[in-house]
């Protein structure tokens, strides 16, 4: 990159206007992502949660339910429950995934295209796998059950098992975004400075992703607290709020107390806003306009040790998938364990057979299209844009907003909002579009931590001197940006797609006749008792997911030869 | 290029955001079997050429939870196989439209709403039983429960699994059918008692007969219609109706207030209490709505219909359901699991 001499160029003066009218089109633009996550988010949560404050027949009830909901001595019994367990998992989840994230990023093991692919197959399966495997495995009648020596897996044995699977891959993705945007001459100065290794770690690799950990174990958190389809099937009578809701909502019908839990939910959510927040003022921009990005050397003891243990870790989330593909293959488990292909003929087993697949392949493709774009670009406004500060920053808030709500209220929140006879998007209910929408909205937090971790990471000088330039800033954007963020956005797409593909638990309130989707078919499937079934739909959800993401690697692999030729030196 | 980019776009647009809502076409919310919905649906459209079923299945929660949310704004036409609880709470909402379809006195008089014209008729019923797994009680040396008081005793320690029947329909008609059984005190008493035996109580009324036949559990309080079918599939189980009777619940069909296709939905209404109907639940379920139809559905329970209890009470239990509910959660919902 050539030296600018940043002097002479400071001190032209800037023409007005051309700033005006830039500044104007950002507010506008701002307004316009704000306006359209108020739609997809806000409202529908106002929506449910306002029956908190109202009794079952609709009449204002002030603080009635609350009062009667932490009346219940079950309650704290629940929350105590649910945060220490969540606390547990988030704790083993976080130390896994960096050991993983340092081995992809920081070392030169070999298998990485390998490793980091089943890494991220949590990602791809449906909620019910993990536990259908756990339980294959570890059930009274599991395969390996003395290895818990006794212990019951439904518990919190197996709540803890169940959720690290499940948030390993969330909490990989913003460590690897973490890891990979580092400057390497800081490396090269302490180097050169005489540097020990361990210091080097504390004072240069820790401080440069204190905000990626943070998010982690914050995004973590708050996944584990709110997943109700793990508490499910091997909570046993281990009772969290997830299950609350779900008892509450499904079980007895009653909204109020469900949204009276949904609030409790969304506590541990602020409180991880806030510490992210905290951490996000101290986060300088690693990745300064001088930087050259981080590339490891090689060393090969420490090359051996990562690759043992990311390999010991990819063996134990690899067994997991086996397992249910072994289960989709089993005749009766474990009565009869023959192999057959009879559970792959759905029609035998669903109404709809094959054509959940295809509306699942619909609603991911078209999800991964509208995320991936809505999420880069409110994520480009709030971080690099010059709309209203205000705004900017209640964005943020908003966009916290979803991970910390339950699937489940989040699916009623869209039947209450945008079935109203009033609301002129009433028409979009029972057909795709609102799948689509839903499931966006769904999966937008970490879509856009994982926007704004990139963009924090890019130093806010390139706007600096293009604006000295008068190069108009979406040029920038386009041209340096964009590009930067290129792996970021295939990767959010990818990550769209897949929970697309995966997700049930909002979906189960708004599929319509034609609309039915597969992971929703798993469900179905196996309360029937049709196991083998159910377990062959997740492998096909997993299959498709598995091939989207050869694919989005295929593309990063180009991306990478071509547009970002300038990260080598 | 650009004309033909731009006609797929439209295309794709017009699919994704319009609903069907074409003549003849009948939106019906159900939760109905899997394996119930195809042959039911040819039955009736065999019988009304012009009238297409598009389905929506759920458990019966979520399609009930489904239901309430969409109250200002009903998506459903009809709803044909779901639990009478459930509808007697969509009734109490006013979103039933009540209509007598034709031949409806036929219909045993328990099994329809006793207003006229209903607002709900029954179609068939099915209630609580215990799934014990033959081989895992032989290698534990248990014998059969012929009672439900059979299950208390100290053999079943961490062997017993039943629905939370604060999550479960199921799990509240057990509790519901004990209650009125026995009366509150012995009722009480006995799940006091049973709370020491149950391993895990689930959130879903089929499971714990799932997890009986996969021998995870040796005896799963659950329904019989799901013991039956899952014996039929080949695990190793009996499905036991406790001598002591048990807690019903019967499915019914229901016009939704609001239907916009509201003369198709009325032909489904008349065809569901049809002989032809109900010589299709048989199939499935032993009691139907219409007297004299029987046939030996496969690994069902002899003499169903003796063993349902004769007092069982739905409004009963739908008035007193949030009071045992809460009781229920302070007894076994609050306190640590016990060891089995």
């Amino acid at each position: 990159m050539t030296e600018i001499p940043m002097g002479t160029l400071g001190a032209i003066e800037r023409p007005r206007r051309a700033v005006d009218v830039e500044r104007l089109v950002h507010t506008l633009a701002t307004v316009a992502g704000a306006l359209i996550l108020l739609v997809i988010i806000v409202l529908p949560l106002a929506a449910v949660f306002v029956k908190a404050f109202q009794a079952r027949d609709g009449s204002f009830a002030g603080l009635a339910n609350f009062t009667a909901y932490f009346g219940n001595p079950a309650l704290f019994r629940s929350v105590w429950n649910s945060v220490w367990v969540a606390g547990l998992a988030t704790v083993i989840t976080v130390g896994l995934a960096f050991v993983f994230a340092y081995g992809l990023t920081r070392t030169r093991m070999r298998g990485k295209t390998l490793l980091q692919l089943v890494a991220i197959s949590p990602l791809l399966t449906p909620s019910m796998l993990p536990a259908i495997s756990l339980v294959y495995l570890f059930g009274n009648q599991g395969v390996i059950k003395d290895w818990l020596m006794g212990q019951s897996i439904y518990g919190p044995i197996g709540l803890v098992a169940g959720l690290v699977y499940y948030c390993f891959p969330h909490a990989l993705m913003i460590l690897v975004t973490a890891l990979t945007l580092a400057d390497q001459r800081l490396y090269e100065a302490a180097e050169a400075l005489g540097t020990r290794p361990a210091r080097i770690f504390r004072t240069v690799t820790l401080p440069g992703i204190r905000f990626g950990l943070i998010g982690a174990a914050a995004v973590t958190f708050t996944l584990a607290i709110t997943d109700f389809g793990v508490a499910k099937v091997v909570g046993g009578r281990f009772n969290v709020l997830a299950t609350d809701v779900y008892k509450q909502v499904v079980g007895q019908n009653n909204f109020s107390m469900g949204a009276v839990v949904g609030l409790v939910l969304l506590i541990p959510a602020i409180l991880s806003f806030a510490v992210t927040r905290a951490a996000e003022r101290r986060q300088r921009a690693a990745l300064t306009a001088r930087a050259v990005l981080f590339a490891p050397q090689p060393a090969s003891f420490r090359d051996t040790v990562f690759l043992v243990a990311c390999g010991l870790i990819a063996v134990v989330l690899a067994v997991m998938l086996g397992m249910s593909a072994y289960a989709s293959l089993v005749k009766l488990w474990p009565y009869d364990l023959s192999l057959s292909l009879i559970s792959y003929d759905f029609a035998e087993h669903d109404a709809d057979g094959w054509s959940s697949v295809w509306n699942s392949l619909i609603l991911g493709g078209g999800a991964a299209a509208v995320g991936t774009v809505l999420v880069f670009v409110v994520a480009y406004l709030v971080e690099k844009g010059q709309g209203p500060r205000g705004l900017r920053e209640a964005i943020r808030v908003v966009a916290l907003l979803p991970m910390a709500v339950p699937g489940l209220v989040l699916g009623i929140a869209y039947v209450f909002f945008f079935n109203q006879p009033a609301n002129p998007l009433n028409g979009l209910v029972g057909g795709m579009a609102i799948l689509i929408i839903n499931t966006v909205a769904h999966f937008y937090t970490v879509a856009h931590l994982t926007a704004q971790t990139a963009l924090k990471q890019i130093d806010g000088e390139f706007e600096a001197v293009s604006a000295s330039l008068r190069v108009p800033q979406y040029k920038t954007m386009l041209r340096v940006t964009v590009p930067l963020c290129l792996p970021t956005l295939i990767s959010i797409f990818g990550y769209m797609f897949a929970n697309a593909l995966t997700t049930a638990s909002a979906l189960i309130f708004l599929y319509g006749p034609d609309t039915k989707v597969a992971s929703v078919a798993v469900i179905a499937m196996d309360d029937a008792g049709n196991v083998g079934p159910a377990a062959a739909m997740a492998m096909v959800i997993v299959y498709c997911a598995v091939a989207v993401r050869l694919i989005t690697a295929g593309l990063n692999h180009l991306v990478a030869g071509r547009l970002q030729r300038w990260r080598q030196r | 290029m650009k004309l033909t980019m731009l006609s797929v776009a439209a295309v794709m647009a017009a699919t994704i955001a319009t609903p069907a809502l074409a003549q003849g076409k009948l939106t019906v919310y159900t939760a109905l079997e899997n394996e119930q919905l195809a042959p039911y649906k040819k039955a009736f459209e065999a019988a009304n050429k012009d009238i297409d079923i598009r389905w929506v299945r759920d458990s019966t929660g979520v399609i009930t939870a489904r239901l309430l949310a969409e109250k200002d704004n009903p998506q459903a036409d009809i709803i044909w196989g779901v639990a009478a609880t459930s509808l007697l709470i969509l009734e109490q909402q006013g979103m039933l439209m009540p209509y007598a379809p034709t031949g409806v006195e036929a219909l045993k008089p328990g099994f329809r709403d006793s207003k006229n014209p209903p607002a709900w008729v029954g179609m068939d019923a099915w209630m609580g039983a215990i799934c014990f797994n033959t081989v895992e009680a032989q290698k534990r040396g248990i014998a059969a429960p012929k009672s439900w008081k059979d299950l208390l005793k100290p053999e079943f320690k961490g062997q017993v699994v039943m629905p939370n029947p604060a999550s479960s329909g199921t799990g509240f008609l057990s509790v519901s059918g004990w209650l009125q059984g026995w009366g509150a005190d012995e009722g009480w008493k006995y799940m006091d008692a049973l709370n020491q035996n149950v391993a895990v109580y689930t959130h879903s009324g089929s499971k714990p007969c799932k997890m009986a036949a996969a021998g995870e559990y040796v005896a799963g309080i659950s329904i019989e219609y799901t013991g039956a079918s899952l014996k039929t599939k080949g695990s190793p189980i009996e499905v036991i109706l406790p001598s002591e009777g048990s807690g019903w619940e019967m499915e019914a069909t229901a016009i939704v207030k609001g239907a916009k296709n509201l003369e198709a939905a009325k032909k489904l209404a008349d065809w569901a209490a049809s002989r032809q109907a109900n010589e299709l639940y048989v199939n499935y379920y032993q009691v139907t709505a219409m007297p004299g139809i029987t046939k030996d559905t496969p690994n069902y329970p002899k003499d169903a219909e003796a063993m349902m209890m004769k007092n069982y009470d739905f409004a009963w239990a739908a008035k007193n359901r949030d009071a045992i509910l809460a009781d229920w959660t302070k007894r076994y919902d609050s306190k640590s699991e016990p060891r089995g």
